[in-house]
């Protein structure tokens, strides 16, 4: 007998078939076949785009690629002049203010997302939601552009406060530059506040409510059951959260070019100039006139390209779990 | 219940609060900046006129701004259809094919390609083979980065459309094609639009894609296939200048920008909510 599809949870499979059955039985005719051609080119170009980025990366990196190898990630003297190209410093910058950013940004997200999904009543939740969305919706050369006159003149004058202190410490010495990778680290903590909040907003929306009164009713206090039972239970959403935050951090561009200081140091101080990767990129791909110059900057956005790569996939298999339900609210 | 349990609860739930305070300060403190250093330079000739030379002060981002929209609606001429296109492929045929698993997930890759890095491939494809700057590869850029968001965005809304819709229109008849441009997007052009408009808000706020693409132009443009000058490239220079005046300019051209990415969002909600709120 033929079954009728029916409504409510069991139409899940047979939707699914029927949703088949119109593919299969339904293109059919020329034009069908001409639309659904079309509809595919266009999902190729989607393919195309990132085959054509890896490939341009590759091969107009190669020749950078092929003469230094290895000691280009490991060497740290980068002089167009001489043709002496080594992303140490780079690295270490992209690396060192990202880290910064994602210590500020991490509890900071948490708590709001803790907020918006098991604190805050729904008066006030869609205003908390929202200016979260506003901040998000910035163009990062106005968050730049705020962190030179705004920021960098408030650290300046905190910074002795900080090292009055903590001075003794090597991470908190030297001069009140104002650009450091403390002030990069700040910024780029404000940018990727929105994408892990609402992220892991996702990851506690999706955690069961029977979870929750279980804990309420052995007697846990509310903080008791958020921190041993809510957060838990969707722990690789959450961390999925977070690399896609530090996805965010290490490629961002204008905001950080702005404020790093751009001078390619390595220092164990977080008050001093750096530089990252894509603030190189920024500064001098206008202005290398040789290839091999030219090739080892982009060689640096290859290596941008793969890590990044990397940790949107391992962020995505981890929030798999999100998507299923909560992901819409 | 002991106290110490009780006094814990009690700290550690306003712990979030602080957090939101927190999260809530550099936001006011940007837009209050930007309301009140923006304002003070800007003027009828900020949004008419081309920048003075240094050392003159007045002058305008006329040409950023007119740059921004042109560069911005190539990108969407070139962009939308194609991420349109290829949402409908991945919602309607693939589904369960091999290709609309792949374009799925390399759709969310290019998402999150940093934007510094697309502007490389844009200078290596676009720039170099045609000799020049030129907002065309300003705006293959940014067209590169609209395509990817907006495949999942129209996969996302035409999902939404029942499929007893589809079926009706099978019953009358209809070919395939026309069931799906006559009423499955049509029943979700709503959000699909929505998608167009937030994308569109999101690639005019680029800039480093445009750096080395684009470029930038201190005179009107001259034909598409030049250097052009856009608003963001334009804030970036002013804001690093070591002139008062330009730096003034920038937050000016900075509140310009936001004023419109913000109208972006505002008729987005407005169209989300009117129309298409009972929907889906």
């Amino acid at each position: 007998m033929h079954q009728l599809p029916s409504k409510g949870k069991g139409a899940t499979p047979s939707a699914l078939s029927r949703s088949k059955m119109h593919e299969t039985l339904l293109v059919g005719s020329v034009p069908d076949r001409v639309f659904k051609f079309v509809t595919a080119t266009a999902a190729v170009v989607v393919l195309g785009l990132v085959s054509m980025i890896v490939f341009q990366l590759t091969t107009k990196s190669w020749e950078s690629i092929t003469r230094y190898g290895l000691a280009f990630i490991t060497s740290d003297m980068w002089d167009p002049v001489f043709h002496e190209y080594g992303a140490l410093p780079f690295i270490f910058g992209t690396v060192a203010s990202s880290i910064i950013g994602l210590l500020i940004a991490v509890p900071a997200s948490l708590g709001v997302a803790i907020f918006l999904s098991e604190l805050a009543q729904k008066r006030i939740r869609r205003p908390v939601t929202f200016l979260v969305e506003v901040l998000a919706s910035i163009p990062s050369v106005i968050y730049g552009l705020w962190g030179v006159f705004v920021l960098i003149p408030l650290i300046r004058s905190v910074q002795p406060f900080i090292q009055t202190r903590l001075g003794f410490l090597p991470f908190f010495q030297g001069p009140p530059f104002g650009y450091s990778l403390f002030t990069a680290g700040v910024i780029l903590a404000i940018m990727i506040i929105p994408t892990i909040t609402s992220l892991s907003r996702d990851a506690l929306n999706a955690v069961p409510n029977h979870q929750r009164e279980a804990s309420l009713a052995l007697g846990a206090t509310r903080w008791e059951t958020i921190w041993n039972v809510v957060l838990p239970y969707n722990k690789s959403g959450i961390i999925g959260a977070i690399m896609l935050g530090l996805g965010r951090a290490l490629g961002e561009t204008m905001a950080v070019t702005m404020v790093i200081g751009n001078q390619p140091e390595i220092s164990m101080s977080i008050f001093m100039p750096a530089q990252t990767m894509a603030s190189l990129i920024a500064n001098e791909f206008n202005e290398a006139t040789e290839a091999i110059h030219l090739s080892a900057l982009i060689e640096i956005g290859f290596l941008l390209f793969l890590v990044t790569l990397t940790l949107n996939i391992i962020a995505k298999l981890l929030m798999i779990r999100v998507r299923g339900k909560g992901a819409h609210r | 219940m002991s106290c110490r349990r009780k006094f814990i609860d009690k700290v550690m739930i306003f712990v979030p609060w602080l957090c939101v305070v927190v999260t809530v300060i550099p936001l006011i403190s940007i837009l209050g900046y930007l309301i009140y250093k923006g304002s003070q330079t800007l003027n009828v000739a900020f949004i008419t006129q081309l920048p003075k030379p240094v050392g003159e002060s007045g002058g305008g981002m006329a040409n950023s701004i007119m740059g921004t929209g042109i560069v911005v609606g190539l990108a969407g001429i070139f962009g939308i259809p194609i991420g349109v296109l290829a949402g409908v492929y991945l919602a309607e045929f693939g589904k369960h094919t091999k290709l609309g698993w792949i374009v799925r997930f390399l759709a969310d890759v290019l998402q999150g390609v940093p934007s510094i890095v697309i502007g490389i491939v844009a200078y290596t494809v676009v720039v170099v083979p045609m000799g020049n700057f030129s907002a065309y590869a300003g705006a293959v850029a940014l067209a590169m980065m609209l395509i990817p968001f907006l495949t999942r965005t129209t996969e996302e809304a035409i999902l939404t459309v029942p499929e007893d819709i589809k079926e009706a229109g099978l019953a009358l008849g209809q070919p395939y094609w026309r069931i799906i441009l006559g009423i499955v997007l049509r029943s979700a052009r709503g959000p699909i639009l929505t998608g167009i408009m937030l994308a569109i808000a999101r690639i005019a706020g680029e800039t480093a894609p445009l750096l080395f693409t684009a470029l930038n132009n201190r005179f009107w443009h001259r034909g598409l296939n030049g250097p052009i000058s856009t608003l963001t490239v334009q804030i970036y220079s002013y804001a690093i200048a070591p002139f008062n005046d330009w730096n003034a300019q920038a937050w000016s051209g900075a509140l310009v920008l936001i004023l419109l990415v913000t109208l972006l969002n505002i008729l987005v909600r407005t169209v989300a909510r009117s129309r298409y709120i009972e929907r889906s």
